[in-house]
């Protein structure tokens, strides 16, 4: 283990400190709140000489996804960063990124997607992309940002994997938000990360080869059998690297987040930053003597079903906390509880007491108070043995 | 240019190359896009004044050239867009060689029809 540098530090700038370490060959970016600190503090590194980076300020967001294909295929390390609207334009792009398996590593700062306009936190950005065929991460701190960007070099580069993976935070609650985050020393990071060394890229003269070609009806569907076996055979890899990573830092982030799951009655299961509010309120009701628990998972694509269902089948009853909707779904729930009644039907745990709580859409507080009275709900759910309404709002005015 | 082989269509998932890569360079021209076609465009040898400007406006390179004339069409690549048919500048004087039609240019389009 080596030791960690603590000092003060707001998400964003956590994420481009890992980035300054890492030193990828090619960024291309384009500015957005409230991920721009990430591209603004970065661009500062390349200017004062502390990267080797070639930057490319780029004229939109589908531009900078296509630079950083371009710039991939090529055989570079590539990192960028977005958030709400600007991941939005990145869309068709994210799709050819995943297909031609680039291991590019995009860091996204959570935001709502308009309209109407607004700059806040939630999950509708990056929950839209979960589709693309990326892996993605969800941090609640800016410590756990930091960590994920590093990690998510190693995992998208895995020569089993080539898969691209979004590093996911929320804005400005820990994106804006200063906290102590312990930085790595730098040749450590080099260390970990390695140098980029890809079997198959153009810049490859003596082989050349074609990449991004038309696939005819002949091969699509196999180029998708492909990418769909990369995505469910990630999980060990991602634990095998978060176990190196915690070797090395001495800050194990296994793919679940836990508290007082080994015997909780009642869970909240929640991505991200909120996790940490929640915590606070288990923690003073397990003092009063409830058994709650916390679930919060740190990957999201692959999707660690099997994890979460073995953490909440004994509970007597359990909501899942979701800030993005997922249009036009059964109730209009979030992705989270989509993800999670699935899976759990699909390991044979049909009868458990679980509903949903849209929160915190746009930037809405989510606070102690409102996380008390969703174990309340919980509580009086088990008692009355019924679910009530499936899909709920917490801190919406009525 | 040397002899390519097409590649092989019939591999399964496992075995196919990762993203698409192709690795063979060139290989295009073992793929026939001439079935494709529905509309055959046939030339009028006797009339062609070999002006280029079919084969520099085909997008598919079908126009066959030796020694600066145009000597007939790849109908393997040919999609039959009848590009070539259309930028032809000669009005043709005698009838078609191959329609017997009495106007247009040296390149008609026929249905492919006709052929079968």
């Amino acid at each position: 283990m080596v030791e960690s540098t603590y000092m003060p530090l707001d998400g964003a700038e956590s994420v481009s400190q890992a980035m300054r370490q890492i030193d990828p060959d090619v960024v291309a970016a384009y500015p957005i709140t409230p991920q721009t600190e990430v591209v603004q503090y970065f661009s500062e590194y390349v200017a004062d000489g502390l990267v080797h980076t070639e930057f490319i300020p780029v004229e939109s967001e589908h531009a900078a996804m296509s630079a950083c294909i371009g710039a991939s295929a090529g055989g570079a390390r590539v990192m960028t960063a977005t958030a709400a609207n600007g991941l939005a334009l990145m869309w068709e792009m994210l799709y050819i990124a995943s297909g031609m398996r680039l291991p590019i590593v995009l860091s996204i700062v959570n935001r709502a997607l308009s309209s109407p306009l607004n700059i806040h936190c939630d999950h509708s950005d990056s929950m839209g992309a979960r589709e693309a065929g990326w892996i993605q991460m969800y941090a609640e701190s800016g410590q756990e940002a930091y960590d994920n960007t590093i990690k998510a070099m190693r995992i998208a580069e895995h020569d089993d994997l080539r898969v691209p993976t979004m590093s996911c935070q929320d804005g400005f609650i820990t994106g804006h938000g200063v906290e102590r985050v312990g930085i790595l020393p730098d040749e450590a990071v080099r260390e970990f990360v390695g140098s980029y060394d890809p079997d198959v890229y153009l810049l490859d003269v003596d082989h050349p080869k074609t990449m991004g070609a038309w696939d005819f009806t002949d091969y699509y569907f196999e180029h998708k059998r492909q990418q769909t076996e990369a995505l469910n055979t990630a999980m060990e890899i991602i634990e095998s690297v978060s176990e190196e990573y915690a070797e090395l830092s001495g800050r194990p982030q296994p793919i679940i987040d836990t508290y007082g799951m080994d015997d909780a009655d009642y869970a909240i299961i929640v991505l991200s930053s909120t996790a940490g509010t929640a915590r606070t309120v288990a923690r003073d009701l397990r003092e009063k003597g409830m058994k709650v628990g916390i679930l919060k998972p740190r990957v999201y694509r692959p999707f660690p079903a099997e994890y979460i269902v073995e953490a909440i089948r004994d509970c007597r009853a359990v909501a899942v906390l979701d800030r993005s909707i997922s249009f036009g779904t059964f109730r209009g729930m979030g992705p989270l509880f989509e993800d999670i009644t699935s899976a759990l039907f699909n390991e044979g745990v049909p009868d458990l007491n679980i509903v949903n709580y849209i929160y915190g859409l746009g930037g809405r507080d989510t606070t102690p108070p409102m996380i008390e009275s969703v174990y309340d709900d919980l509580q009086a759910m088990a008692a009355e043995g019924n679910r009530g309404d499936i899909v709920r709002y917490l801190g919406l005015r009525e | 240019m040397t002899k390519q082989t097409a590649p092989r269509l019939d591999l399964p998932w496992k075995e196919a190359n990762e993203g698409g890569v192709v690795f063979d360079s060139g290989n295009s021209v073992t793929y026939n896009t001439g079935s494709w076609r529905t509309l055959r465009p046939v030339w009028d040898a006797g009339q062609c004044v070999h002006c280029m400007i079919c084969w520099i406006m085909c997008p598919d390179s079908a126009i066959l050239v030796e020694e600066g004339k145009m000597v007939g069409i790849d109908y393997d690549h040919c999609k039959g867009c009848g590009i070539c048919s259309e930028v032809c500048p000669v009005n043709i004087k005698e009838p078609h060689s191959v329609t017997g039609e009495q106007s247009g240019t040296v390149i008609h389009m026929v249905p492919e029809s006709d052929f079968e």
